[in-house]
């Protein structure tokens, strides 16, 4: 019922906090912008870092190609991405518990699933946006520094970035919501970040992932096939996973 | 039923924190229209109380029912005609104040005019309307406490909870919200937790006394006095002469005295038995050879009903007091 209202407060938070332009500029720099110049740049920096070296040993680097700056760009999101986004979501339920204004908020008649709800949808649109964003900077730059890249290929493969974002972005807010601390909340989501990459190692379960979207996404830019059927199947089971983790133990929650 | 005829009612309301006893089987009542002091030192499980009467805690055991509904953890749906203050009302620092009860209006269902003439009303009662556009970072304690008072009030509800309004503020700030607790008499029932004697005597009509987990006593102010409070002898001297240390030490081997303070040339006495502290005591004064300044029969305090029945003869720390007599 009192939906929009509160993500109507969410929503005008994250502009007014400045934590969509923080999102947003990160996303657009990191992503967007260095992952084209970096793969464009990068032979040209090893060969001068191996002349300033005073070493004659040459190496024999191939031209780098549109490929390159969407790997480096899959690279970005996986890495500074996720990292951002865990720092930017894990306060998110914790910090209301932890300042008391849950407490305000939810001696209203508000029910908790619309309060977290509410959250998980502004912090989707924020990121969701500052994604765009990046994706459209990248494709510009990758286009001119590398002459052409096809825009519907470089559509799908960011939206399945955009998938493995959201994973993340569900696996934080659940640990936001388990916690009264968000650093114990953001502690919690990074070590999950590493285990599952750790779990990427096993081959039984490489295909079944998040991380096989990105691998998925990889390989759509250089043309080969990619089977992401089971990993998309099971990423947005986990985003749903997630939410309905966190709505059960914050049901639960004394304020 | 408990809860008849009263807005407020728990029985055997019991609160666990692991092995903690926060709330020991508390049977309360407070009846429609009160402002309804509840009294008792830190720790004693005020607030506990008023998490578990608003629905943001669970009770280990013990039913309650506010405004004719028994309270059920986390049901929203019955807080409708509830308001409450946190003890340390917590809100959105970049929103304004006009900003924030809009949102808590929204919340309500609020909107339109009638959105905008309630935030009007709220704001002049909190006297926050020349701040109202600023934001909430910048509000001193007071202005965020009277702040707490107005998003509490937007919905117009049956029954306010505030807990501990005036802790931690200066006098000013104090007055400040006693005052707007004042104004609300006639428009809810107001359940007001405090460990600050002088406000409940200030601003309630019906005190609740809480010590512990328990509910050690209740009533109107007046029937407490009476009910509980031993006489208080106020005897003034003309300072200086020093022999008040020695009249203090007789009177207290003496059966009839209950309760003895001294100041600088002052005694504050309480009497188990009346009638022999009004027959001896102006005579054991005259006899130590001290000039009497003045000699009064006074009125029991409710820091002298709360000394009966919580402290004993000790006052325990974390207890705030009117300053002396």
């Amino acid at each position: 019922m009192n939906f929009p209202v509160l993500l109507g407060k969410e929503l005008r938070e994250q502009w007014r906090t400045y934590r969509f332009l923080a999102i947003a500029v990160v996303f657009v720099a990191f992503a967007g912008l260095l992952s084209p110049i970096t793969a464009k740049l990068a032979p040209e920096l090893l060969k001068s870092l191996t002349i300033s070296a005073g070493q004659t040993i040459s190496i024999q680097l191939p031209e780098p190609t549109a490929a390159d700056a969407i790997a480096q760009f899959l690279k970005n999101l996986t890495q500074i991405g996720v990292i951002a986004l865990i720092l930017v979501a894990m306060g998110t339920v914790a910090l209301e518990r932890e300042r008391g204004t849950a407490a305000t908020v939810l001696s209203k008649p508000v029910s908790r699933l619309s309060f977290l709800l509410a959250k998980f949808a502004a912090l989707t649109l924020t990121f969701a946006i500052s994604l765009a964003l990046a994706a459209l900077a990248c494709w510009y730059y990758t286009v001119v520094l590398f002459g052409s890249l096809d825009a519907g290929l470089f559509l799908r493969l960011s939206l399945l970035a955009a998938l493995y974002l959201w994973v993340w972005l569900a696996v934080t807010f659940l640990c936001s919501a388990l916690f009264k601390s968000q650093v114990a909340a953001g502690g919690l989501a990074f070590g999950l970040y590493v285990a599952s990459s750790l779990l990427g190692i096993v081959p039984q379960l490489q295909d079944y992932l998040p991380g096989a979207l990105i691998e998925g996404a990889g390989r759509l830019s250089v043309g080969a096939p990619a089977d992401v059927g089971r990993a998309v199947a099971v990423s947005l089971a986990v985003v749903a996973l997630c939410l309905l983790a966190a709505w059960r133990v914050f049901e639960q929650h004394e304020l | 039923m408990a809860q008849h005829g009263n807005t407020i009612a728990c029985q055997g309301l019991t609160k666990h924190y692991g092995a903690v006893q926060a709330l020991r089987g508390l049977d309360l009542a407070v009846p429609e229209g009160a402002i309804f002091g509840f009294l008792g030192p830190n720790g004693a499980g005020k607030t506990t109380t008023i998490k578990l009467l608003t629905g943001l805690s669970r009770p280990t055991a013990g039913r309650a029912w506010v405004a004719g509904q028994e309270v059920a953890f986390n049901r929203q749906a019955r807080r409708a005609r509830l308001g409450y203050l946190a003890e340390e009302p917590a809100f959105y620092s970049w929103l304004s104040g006009r900003e924030f009860l809009t949102y808590v209006g929204r919340l309500f269902g609020l909107g339109g005019r009638e959105l905008t003439r309630r935030l009007d009303e709220l704001l002049e009662l909190a006297d926050l309307g020349a701040a109202a556009r600023r934001r909430i970072g910048g509000y001193s304690r007071g202005m965020r406490q009277r702040l707490g008072i107005a998003q509490a009030m937007i919905n117009r509800p049956a029954v306010l909870f505030l807990d501990e309004p005036c802790s931690a503020l200066d006098p000013l700030g104090r007055k400040e919200i006693l005052q707007v607790i004042a104004r609300l008499r006639g428009q809810a029932t107001v359940f007001m937790s405090t460990h600050i004697l002088a406000d409940v005597e200030r601003a309630c009509d019906t005190v609740g006394i809480i010590d512990q987990g328990r509910l050690v006593a209740q009533a109107p102010i007046e029937e407490l006095r009476e009910r509980y409070a031993a006489p208080v002898f106020l005897v003034e001297v003309e300072p200086g002469e020093g022999r008040l240390a020695a009249l203090a030490a007789s009177l207290r081997q003496l059966p009839w005295v209950a309760r003895l303070e001294v100041g600088e040339n002052r005694l504050r006495l309480s009497a188990r038995d009346l009638a022999a502290a009004k027959r001896e005591l102006p005579g054991l004064v005259a006899a130590s050879g001290l000039t009497l300044l003045h000699y009064e029969l006074a009125l029991p305090s409710l820091e002298d009903v709360f000394v009966q029945l919580v402290e004993g003869e000790t006052k325990k720390p974390g207890f705030s007091e009117k300053p002396g007599f």
